[in-house]
């Protein structure tokens, strides 16, 4: 079957003319938060393989412009939750590498305390809410963040991330349904890495374009390049606005590209080498965003390495921390079982 | 980290092939840089560099079968940074090298209690409160409990929000959330979609979010589309985010059998939902009972399913007229006290139990009958401190034998009161079949009051 990439599509957009520009503190900022995510999650895939993560481990490296521009595109209070590829969402929010590091290993330091693992982490401080492992539930749990945000008449947006995968269950529908009924403050970003698992979007979904998912209930959507920071980020800002606005729900496709295998154990066979070394080689994130630093002289050379340093101590001492601290001790099995 | 070693590509791998090298000594690599191919017993898979460096040693040789996770198979060393001490080369049947997993290994070493797990702290319910001497005692249905539980909630917490099918504007499928509307209006009262599946994760999200959802299904049977919701997201968010994000939210509804209407709306979910920790689940049969227990529901921070009954929303009971009359979650009833048997049901089931009671008792029978009321955490020490003084135990209930309710009891009693057993205890439960329409069959298939009365002659030995 011939496959006609989306990302190509987006490519395009990239090169408008009228492309949103960022200022120089938008682009540091961004690659280096993209860094910590890409940095951090190499470690976490080497960390797999010498047997210190345990289970399933999804990488988010190749999408680190998606929640990257989207949480500089959102404010404090508004709330996220999203599946299980989760670590580069904990990363940006501003959770302690140390302790999502630390939940890989299963320690006490953990966000969890070790009692979640890779797919269930959560912040009431921050707001986020996981990190969760049912592909497809989060989608209902972010309306009703949103639902509690309208009920207490707050401003605040639920930002509700959800992959090309999830996006084909029964209960996204049921959400998008009673978010435009009840004009929720949710906005749905839809991670479109073309392959669920190993099925591409075009062996499983007969409308392969998810930002008309929401057409049948009224709720605009738009694809949006998601290997662009920059095109993310003005997407997002519009959307947002859009919604604190009293506009309602709204839907952003990312077009995406996840570079790994669907979880560590995944060997990747159902696509092309060329296709993955393509897309590393003409469309990451981070390496449109140095290009720019560097064109604008925004930053030197060095200037880039210095945060790859600053970047690498983060990511190391978490790696260290999650390497030496304890496992929980026994007596955390039969505790956060029943609330008071 | 100059040693580059033989990595796990999935939970289960011990040892793989390296079937290929892509980098040669001398190569100068940067993280994400393909090293070398892999083959498991499941896929072949690509090791790539973390860190930038340049190749110094291969130690593994290419097509090398048989190389254990964790051994050493290359050196790469970074800027400035120097070679570890020498390695075994491992050309043939590896060693595995110190490597962190030892650290795992270690910490769980240093668990004393690693192999066996710690015994489940006891779950202390309180006592049912004591009411003022002379108190009123009002005639009420079930139906009118429940409703003013829920409104008496409501007016004490602004958080507190009703969802469902039908609970606005048609007043309830069932008449159990009447005239919410009007006082709390539809921001607080909300009808949803026929959409169980979304709205009940919409309710757990905003549970999140810290309001206190009461979300009703029109019956327990249309939950099973909403079931991942209640024990996925709700009943394991506290354990899951190690105590941080509680669930405070009440699944409640009808449950069980109504009255001839088949398979697919006549199911008992009580030992579905008891089966699952992190839940509380509430099954009463009073009229008391269901008002106090479901504003305890609503208070507690642990999601509860609160299972009720078509056919008791209309009985009545007395129920204490006092300003906030909450009973304990987690406590059972002894409904009457007596020394000969046990009988130990609740909800619809003590229907039968209370009669079958009333029949025995004039027969001489000095039956001790529980109420269980809830069902997790279930009050055990009452049943077998029961069961000591009578030695006999019969479980009621309308729900199917295996796996059920009655047989978590029988386990119970006779791991704990086994000595004190005069008799085998015994069930007395709803038939092991769907539901079927037919009257006739419909009355075979769930337990009447008659099957109660022989199973407690049988076990008392009369005939």
């Amino acid at each position: 079957m011939a496959r006609k990439p989306a990302a190509a599509k987006a490519a395009k957009s990239a090169s408008l003319p009228n492309a949103p520009q960022f200022s120089k503190e938008d682009e540091l900022k961004a690659f280096r938060d993209m860094l910590l995510i890409r940095r951090f999650e190499e470690k976490a895939g080497q960390m797999y393989g010498m047997g210190l993560i345990g289970g399933f481990c999804h990488l988010y490296i190749g999408q680190e412009a998606v929640v990257t521009g989207i949480t500089m595109a959102s404010q404090k209070g508004d709330a996220q939750i999203t599946g299980y590829r989760d670590h580069g969402h904990m990363l940006v929010m501003g959770l302690d590498p140390k302790g999502v590091m630390a939940e890989l290993t299963g320690r006490e330091g953990g966000l969890s305390k070790g009692k979640g693992g890779s797919m269930h982490m959560f912040s009431n401080e921050h707001r986020f809410y996981g990190g969760n492992g049912i592909v497809g539930a989060q989608v209902s749990l972010g309306t009703g963040l949103a639902f509690a945000a309208k009920y207490r008449g707050e401003n605040s947006v639920a930002i509700t991330y959800f992959g090309d995968g999830a996006a084909n269950q029964g209960q996204v529908y049921e959400s998008f349904n009673m978010a435009k009924l009840w004009n929720l403050p949710v906005l749905y970003i839809i991670e479109n890495n073309r392959y669920a698992m190993g099925t591409s979007v075009e062996r499983a979904t007969a409308q392969a374009d998810f930002s008309k998912r929401g057409l049948s209930f009224n709720i605009q959507g738009e694809q949006v390049d998601g290997m662009d920071v920059r095109m993310v980020h003005d997407a997002t800002r519009r959307a947002i606005d859009h919604i604190r606005g009293g506009g309602g729900p709204y839907i952003l496709e990312m077009m995406t590209y996840r570079y790994r295998g669907h979880s560590m154990s995944d060997p990747a066979k159902y696509r092309s080498k060329d296709e993955v070394t393509t897309m590393r080689a003409e469309r990451d994130p981070i390496e449109q965003v140095k290009s720019r630093i560097l064109e604008k002289r925004f930053g030197t050379e060095e200037t880039l390495k210095q945060i790859e340093t600053e970047v690498r101590a983060i990511v190391t001492e978490a790696a260290d921390f999650a390497t030496s601290d304890a496992e929980p001790p026994a007596s955390e099995l039969w505790t956060d079982i029943y609330a008071a | 980290m100059p040693n580059i070693l033989m990595p796990a590509l999935s939970p289960t791998m011990e040892e793989g092939k390296l079937s290929k090298w892509l980098v040669k000594v001398g190569d100068t690599v940067k993280p994400g840089d393909v090293l070398a191919e892999i083959e498991t017993d499941k896929a072949t898979m690509e090791v790539e560099s973390v860190d930038s460096g340049e190749v110094k040693e291969l130690l593994v040789a290419e097509g090398t079968e048989g190389v254990k996770v964790n051994t050493p198979i290359a050196v790469v060393l970074g800027e400035g940074e120097s070679a570890p001490a020498p390695t075994p080369v491992a050309r043939t049947a590896p060693e595995p090298a110190e490597a962190p997993v030892v650290a795992a290994e270690k910490a769980a070493d240093a668990a004393p209690a690693a192999a066996a797990a710690p015994a489940a702290p006891k779950f202390e319910a309180a006592a049912d409160p004591d009411l003022p001497a002379g108190v009123e005692m009002v005639e009420m249905t079930v139906r009118q409990a429940l409703n003013e539980a829920m409104a008496e909630e409501m007016r004490r917490d602004k958080d507190v929000f009703v969802m469902g099918e039908e609970v606005a504007e048609y007043q309830g499928a069932y008449k159990v959330t009447q005239g919410l509307l009007q006082e709390f209006g539809p921001q607080r009262v909300v009808d949803t979609p026929i959409t169980e599946h979304g709205f009940a994760g919409i309710g757990v999200g905003a549970a999140f979010a810290g309001l206190r959802p009461i979300v009703e299904f029109m019956t327990w049977n249309f939950a099973m589309q909403a079931i991942d919701q209640i024990i996925n997201s709700a009943a394991k968010q506290l354990y899951m985010s190690g105590g941080q994000v509680t669930a405070p939210i009440v699944f409640r509804g009808p449950n069980g059998a109504a009255a001839r209407v088949a398979a697919q709306h006549s199911q008992d979910f009580s030992a579905w939902y008891s089966h699952v920790p992190g839940l509380y689940v509430v099954a009463p049969f009073t009229a008391a009972d269901a008002k106090g227990l479901l504003k305890a529901a609503i208070r507690t921070n642990t999601p509860v399913v609160f299972l009720e009954n078509e056919i008791l929303y209309g009985s009545t009971g007395l129920v204490p007229k006092v300003d906030d009359f909450v009973l304990p979650i987690g406590k059972a009833r002894i409904a009457r006290q007596g020394k000969d048997v046990t009988i130990v049901s609740f909800s619809m089931g003590m229907r039968y139990a209370t009669q079958a009671t009333e029949k025995l008792v004039a027969a001489g029978v000095d039956v001790e009958l529980i109420d269980l009321r809830t069902l997790r955490p279930m009050d055990s020490a009452t049943v077998i401190e029961s069961v000591k003084k009578t030695g006999r135990l019969v479980t009621v209930e309308e729900g199917w034998p295996q796996g059920g309710i009655g047989a978590e009891l029988t386990a119970r009693v006779v791991a704990e009161a086994f000595d004190y057993l005069d008799a085998p205890p015994t069930r007395v439960t709803g038939k092991d079949v769907p539901m079927p329409y037919a009257a006739n069959l419909e009355k075979l298939a769930l337990p009447n009051v008659d099957e109660v009365i022989a199973a407690v002659n049988a076990v008392t030995y009369r005939s």
